[in-house]
């Protein structure tokens, strides 16, 4: 922490000054630790602490689900008791207390909203807050020609505004708050949910599977191009609130979708878990692109505090020539553990995952993919760049599995770690498993410092040292930011800066 | 405009300038040459800032101000410029991008408003062409794939860009054929030729100041400026090598 701030520029009483500069000392430690470390003051209503079947038929009925929606919660509910918590990533993660925490709060009860006029300010000044202004995006939408993003906001867990949903719906797209969507359209939720990530998958899979809240359903109909970018903008604001996020994506025979997700949030002492669920389904001649600019907190500069990333998302490529692209950067989280994966089944069907983590200070991200090739002709690429800067630890940890009747598959992995100084680590753990002798699998890591003469040539040219380093590092990633969409590119090269502040020098 | 007196540089525990002094003004171009291991690459990289080399006597000012405290970036911003002997790849970054940025930072530091992209299109397309370099070039990441002569080409184009007041070039004409080394001679000139501005060319060949003619020639052994004439120093230095002459 900094202890050099000088605020006293006018007269006051000494006690008041202390108290001044106390207060401006504060707000100076958070401005220059962490650009989102703000919190908002919206009402909130939690179920009660700790984890129960209770609590399961607490949210179960506040969402005023289906029976069968509850039976497959409480089911979850029940295996996840007889399951145990992961330890085979390279991560050193601190006992969580399930029974400590609140697996529900919503922000007061409005009545459904027409347009972004009736949103809560307060919402829409987080959003500015974060760079985002949803005002913005409206007078963007209203040019003729300008891409449309719809945003479906998700506030503490639950939808509180959604836009262009009638344009949408003309497309035949059905993009709905996945509580929304069990209401509407039960047997198309019920078809697909849990089918590409069931229930028992993992520990944390199952926790989500009990307790998720809310997030997101899309379908887009056969033969449809989803007509506008989808996104999501999470923030997690309620202390001590876990965030099970639910996402659903359906892309039927000939659609087309792309989805973006950025999540941001504020500043806590306590630590928070968040667990989400992302599954995604191509079917014949489909394609989704999946991409994610993740900033959560990732504690301060000793490691106190931060969000506790435990994701699974996978992707079923079910159709012939489907493809399925990840892309993700990954700046935020104390702890991540995120394998974005892809199911190849389809003939000549197509997984991608572009992937950039960034870890400083004593973060610690095990990150990567699965490429599970079952279809023939099936095809992947993995491009996979990490950054570590002070104490933190990388992993990138990749399964690329060949099936035994998959003939002529194909896949291409690319890992490549850079260094910032020599007190962070990087790991590259590959499994490469073939059953089928026609399979070409080609992989190939490299691991790189930031070279002083590059420190040096770019500094000789006018840039201070951090905007070297930043210059540098987008550099580095730049393979993995030009899959992003235009929204979000940005917006992810000024994360990587923002991120690695104070990581040099 | 720089002013070095009793420059004295370390790498390590190893004493490279001992007692290094030179003057140069505005609207001069000055040649340093020497034998290998002399220290004129220390020379360039002590007056750039660079990281591992301590200055642990004299001064280096430049238009009066100190300049051996400031970072590299500060110096830049002053108009300081380098050409490196070898220059440096950044993949992944284009050499549009790296020079605007570059530019912009200068130029906050100066309280110069930012150039547009249209206007450092503008800027970059001149000095490219005056250069023989296809802007196709300038699209690509810095120096990656660029032959020994094309980054050299590649230095002068952000020479041009970034129009410094004082450039310090240290071997351009290394590794440039007969062609290359006239285009880089004319773009030194171009560039640099004016009564505001002045060159220090560090060279072994008196080819590059057929090009570019030096008002100055000093001679540098072991850390030391041994001797300074007119062109025809270079000339006397070419005929009958370091050793004749420095003695």
């Amino acid at each position: 922490m900094t202890d050099n701030i000088k605020t006293d520029t006018h007269p006051a009483p000494l006690d008041e000054r202390a108290q001044m500069n106390a207060e401006a000392q504060a707000a100076a430690d958070k401005a220059s630790t962490y650009e989102h470390g703000w919190s908002s003051d919206i009402e909130q209503e939690f179920a009660e602490k700790g984890l129960n079947e209770d609590t399961v038929r607490f949210i179960s009925a506040k969402k005023e689900e289906p029976e069968w929606m509850l039976d497959w919660r409480l089911k979850a509910f029940r295996i996840w008791q007889d399951m145990e918590s992961p330890d085979w990533a390279k991560l050193d993660i601190p006992m969580i207390d399930y029974q400590d925490a609140y697996y529900y709060a919503e922000p007061k009860k409005k009545p459904e909203l027409d347009s972004l006029d009736d949103v809560d300010p307060e919402i829409l000044r987080v959003y500015e807050k974060l760079g985002i202004p949803i005002a913005e995006q409206e007078v963007l939408a209203g040019v003729k020609g300008a891409r449309k993003v719809a945003v479906d906001a998700v506030f503490d867990s639950v939808s509180v505004a959604t836009t262009f949903r009638e344009e949408l719906e003309a497309a035949g797209v059905i993009f709905r708050s996945i509580s929304e969507a069990i209401r509407e359209y039960p047997d198309l939720v019920r078809k697909y949910l849990g089918k590409v990530v069931p229930v028992k998958d993992n520990y944390f899979a199952a926790l989500n599977c009990a307790v998720f809240s809310d997030g997101t359903f899309v379908y887009v109909p056969e033969g449809v191009r989803c007509p506008m970018e989808l996104s999501t903008y999470f923030r997690i604001n309620a202390e001590n609130t876990g965030q099970f996020e639910r996402t659903l994506i359906v892309a039927d025979k000939g659609a087309y979708v792309s989805y973006l997700e950025g999540c941001t949030a504020p500043q806590r002492d306590e630590n928070q878990l968040h667990a989400a669920v992302v599954e995604l389904v191509a079917l014949d001649d489909a394609e989704i692109k999946y991409s994610t600019v993740q900033n959560w907190y990732p504690g301060d500069e000793n490691g106190k505090g931060g969000i506790y990333n435990f994701v699974t998302k996978r992707g079923l490529c079910a159709g012939a020539r489907s493809k399925i692209s990840w892309t993700q950067v990954e700046t935020g989280s104390a702890i991540t553990w995120k394998y974005p994966s892809c199911v190849l089944n389809g003939e000549n069907s197509v997984g991608e995952f572009y992937s950039v983590a960034l870890t400083n200070n004593h973060q610690q991200a095990d990150t990567g993919t699965k490429m599970i090739h079952n279809g023939k002709g099936s095809r992947s690429t993995i491009i996979s760049k990490g950054i570590s800067a002070g104490k933190s630890d990388n992993t990138y940890r990749g399964l690329v599995r060949v099936g035994p009747n998959a003939e002529n598959v194909r896949n291409f992995t690319q890992c490549d770690s850079l260094l910032l100084g020599d007190t962070c680590g990087a790991h590259t753990v590959p499994y490469i498993e073939v059953k089928n002798p026609t399979a070409q699998i080609e992989h190939e890591a490299t691991t790189s410092k930031i070279s002083d003469d590059q420190m040096f040539y770019a500094q000789q040219r006018g840039l201070d040292e951090e905007e070297a380093v930043s210059l540098i590092v987008n550099g580095f990633a730049k393979d993995v930011l030009k899959e992003l969409p235009m929204e979000f590119a940005v917006e992810a090269q000024k994360l990587l800066a923002i991120s690695l502040e104070g990581s040099v020098g | 405009m720089l002013k070095i007196e009793n420059l004295h540089a370390t790498i390590g525990d190893t004493e490279i300038l001992k007692g290094l002094s030179l003057e140069i003004n505005a609207g001069e171009v000055h040649a340093i040459m020497g034998p290998n291991g002399a220290g004129k690459s220390t020379l360039a990289y002590v007056l750039g800032g660079r990281d591992g080399y301590e200055v642990t006597e004299g001064s280096a000012t430049f238009n009066g101000q100190d300049i051996l405290d400031m970072d590299p970036h500060e110096r830049a911003a002053l108009g300081l410029f380098l050409g490196f002997q070898y220059p440096v790849e950044i993949p992944g970054v284009s050499n549009l991008q790296f020079l605007r940025e570059s530019l912009n930072s200068q130029r906050k530091s100066r309280d110069e408003e930012p150039l547009s992209g249209g206007e450092f299109i503008k800027l970059a397309k001149e000095k490219a062409a005056l250069l023989k370099m296809d802007m196709d070039m300038l699209k690509r990441a810095v120096n990656v794939g660029f032959s020994g002569g094309e980054k050299k080409r590649n230095e002068m184009v952000q020479m041009g860009i970034l129009n410094p007041e004082l450039a310090i070039l240290d071997e351009t004409d290394s590794g440039l054929d007969i062609d290359a080394l006239r285009t880089v001679g004319s773009g030194i000139n171009a560039i640099m030729r004016d009564e505001k501005k002045a060159v220090l060319l560090i060279t072994h060949y008196q080819r590059l100041l057929d090009e570019v003619q030096p008002d100055y020639v000093h001679v540098l052994a072991k850390g030391r400026i041994v001797k300074t004439g007119g062109p025809e120093l270079a000339l006397q230095l070419e005929e009958q090598g370091y050793e004749a002459v420095a003695a």
